[in-house]
Order: C-alpha cells, then sequence, then structure tokens
C-alpha cells in the first residue's frame, strides 16, 4: 500500500510542478522579458531546493510507474511485486545519491 | 492402552500458564453513541487462545452487549473479518500470542461498509457487488453425467475457489474505502472462479460487467488484498488475470 500512497503523492506533485511549468514557458510567447524575469527566480536557492525535490519525486514515480507496468503485463509480476518495489527503492537511492550533492554544489556553491 | 498412559500421569492437573492480555476495542452503539469510541478490556487468556477467544470472554464474562459475529469459529465460513492491529483477519484464526503484546491489541470492525454495532458491519452493500458478476456456473449443455475436466484446466482457477466472502479483502482497498460502488476484490475474485472455468460459458457476460467504470479497472494494484485474506488467495493476481482478459478479448 505504501509504494501505491508515495507513487500518488509523487503524481500530484508532479502534476502541479508540470502546471506551472507549462505556464512560466508559455511566458515566452508574450513577453521574452517576463520569461526572462521567471526563469530567473530557478536560480534561486529555494527553486533549487524544489528541483531536488522534483527529480527526487520524478525518479521514484517514474522506476515505480515500470514496477506497476511489470505487474500489469508480466504474468508473475503480482508474485515478485515486493522484490520488485525493494529493487525500485534500491535504485531510487542510488538516483538520489548521484544527483543531490551535484545539484546541492550547484545551488549553494559559488 | 489409554489406560496404560492414564496411570502413569500423576493425578495433579497439569496448570496450564496464562497471560494477561488487553484489547482495545472500537464500540459503537447507535443507540447511545453518536459516534463510534474505544474500550478498552484485560483478558486472562491461554497461549492457544485466539482474538475469537478473548472477545467470547469478554462477552461472557464482562460485557455482555459486545456485539460481534462469528459462526463456525474455525475459519471456514468467514463470519469474523475484523480489523485488528491495524489489519484484516479473522478473528478465529488469529492467535493472541502471535501479536506484540508489548502493546494493547487494537480490534474494530472491518472499513468501508457501513458500521452497525461494535463489530458489526452492514454486508449488503459487499454481497451486492457479488451477486452482480453471476457467481454461479452458466452452461447450456446438459450432460447425463459429469462435466469432464481435465486436472490442468480445474487448476486454472483452483486459488480462486478457496474465497469465503469474509470480506477482508475488500474492506481492506484504499480504493473501496473511498469508492464504494467499486466491486471490489472479493466479486472480482468469485467472478474469476467462474471466468476461468472450462465447463462455464458465461466468461464474456462477466468480463463485460467488470469492464464497467467501477470494475476492475479501479485496482490499483496496492495488493492490500493479497495481504488480507486469510485463505491466502492471490487476489491482486487473479485481479491482473481478468484485466489481461478484458484487454485480449479472451480467457
Amino acid at each position: 500500500m505504501w509504494s501505491w500512497v508515495l507513487h500518488r503523492i509523487t503524481g500530484v506533485a508532479i502534476y502541479f510542478f508540470l502546471l506551472v511549468h507549462i505556464l512560466d514557458t508559455s511566458l515566452v510567447r508574450l513577453s521574452p522579458e517576463a520569461y526572462n524575469a521567471v526563469i530567473g527566480t530557478y536560480k534561486t536557492p529555494i527553486m533549487g531546493l524544489g528541483e531536488l525535490a522534483l527529480v527526487i519525486a520524478i525518479g521514484y514515480h517514474a522506476l515505480n510507474g515500470l514496477r506497476i507496468i511489470l505487474i500489469d503485463f508480466w504474468s508473475v509480476g503480482t508474485r515478485y511485486q515486493k522484490l520488485m518495489w525493494y529493487i525500485v527503492l534500491i535504485l531510487w537511492v542510488i538516483l538520489i545519491a548521484g544527483f543531490a550533492p551535484r545539484q546541492l554544489m550547484h545551488v549553494f556553491g559559488s | 492402552m489409554s489406560t496404560a498412559i492414564l496411570d502413569n500421569k500423576p493425578n495433579v492437573p497439569e496448570v496450564i500458564p496464562t497471560f494477561t492480555a488487553t484489547l482495545i476495542i472500537r464500540r459503537f452503539d447507535p443507540d447511545v453513541d453518536d459516534e463510534p469510541r474505544w474500550q478498552d478490556f484485560d483478558v486472562e487468556v491461554y497461549p492457544t487462545d485466539r482474538i475469537l477467544d478473548a472477545l467470547h470472554k469478554i462477552k461472557w464474562e464482562q460485557d455482555g452487549s459486545l456485539t460481534f459475529r462469528r459462526s463456525c469459529a474455525h475459519g471456514v465460513c468467514g463470519s469474523d473479518a475484523m480489523r485488528i492491529n491495524g489489519r484484516n483477519r479473522l478473528a478465529c484464526k488469529t492467535l493472541i500470542k502471535d501479536l506484540d503484546l508489548s502493546k494493547p491489541i487494537y480490534v474494530e470492525a472491518i472499513k468501508g461498509l457501513p458500521l452497525e454495532k461494535d463489530l458489526v458491519v452492514n454486508m449488503d452493500p459487499f454481497f451486492e457487488s457479488f451477486k452482480a458478476v453471476q457467481p454461479f456456473l452458466i452452461a447450456s449443455s446438459k450432460p447425463d453425467k459429469e462435466r469432464l475436466q481435465s486436472v490442468t484446466q480445474r487448476a486454472r482457477f483452483d486459488d480462486t475457489t478457496k474465497c469465503i466472502l469474509c470480506a477482508a479483502c475488500t474492506s481492506s482497498c484504499p480504493v473501496f474505502w473511498t469508492d464504494g460502488q467499486y466491486f471490489g476484490p472479493a466479486a472480482i475474485v468469485n467472478a474469476h472462479r467462474f471466468i476461468f472455468d472450462s465447463r462455464d460459458e458465461g466468461a464474456q457476460v462477466r468480463l463485460d460487467i467488470l469492464n464497467d467504470k467501477e470494475g476492475v479497472w479501479r485496482c490499483r494494484t496496492t495488493f492490500n488484498c493479497t495481504d488480507a485474506c486469510p485463505r491466502g488467495i492471490e487476489v491482486t493476481k487473479a485481479i491482473a488475470e481478468v484485466k489481461q482478459a478484458i484487454i485480449r478479448g479472451k480467457v
């Protein structure tokens, strides 16, 4: 059940980011200056941490999404769902471990 | 031979150790209570006692108003499914000593169905879904003898024949909690039992029923049902097989 709860939470979070992202990108058609100003805010530490959270959320949602596809379409997928979830969690941690230090250095470094 | 054994035994009855278990039960009396309330009971139990035995002891010795369902008390009739320490189980198949005794044991009615009194819920919506999938043999042929079936054909739906309709699966499903219209795992399991039966001819009818908005597609593979089933049925697997049968258009 927690695999599903986490999938929902990350899914909804990604949806709201996407909504904002479509809005800020569409600004370029209205006024390139406004677009630059909005995109400029992505350089602030808060947005930098937001990006980190986004990658964490997408990482889980993508990996667990593959697991769900296997559950649905692989004939013995339901039997290995727990093992597959542990694999998802391990890959997720590796992904975060690879990305988080780089991103944090980028945000808080000189 | 039995007398010989009796002779060897000392005349003093063996003392069987007991321990005190604390049960916190979610009570609700529609005549008195506006909201359900938690009430705790201390019961002296044997290591061989199950939650059902503790409930009996409370009802018989402490509070006669405690209300719960049970019939066979041996894990066959499916009457006493309840939420014990946050998990759906049969009270008659849960040994108290197997639970975490450092904490009190929480017992409440199964979720998602209308609460009637204490541990009793209204099972009507559950059985309506069960009836809706036509859980009976549909066959046009009238053979003089039995309807023959190979071992492989029988094995195809063996797992889902084990269902005792206790509602532990359906009432553990988060989708069912929020959407009572969903058929629920138990109804799908019982549809599966006939869809994949080689003697049955009604597979397409049932697949059409379950291809509904409130049918198998509501399943989000949370696996709560598989974890809850006291009969060890791989419920989510059965649902997945019904989904596949609908996608492929064949059984």
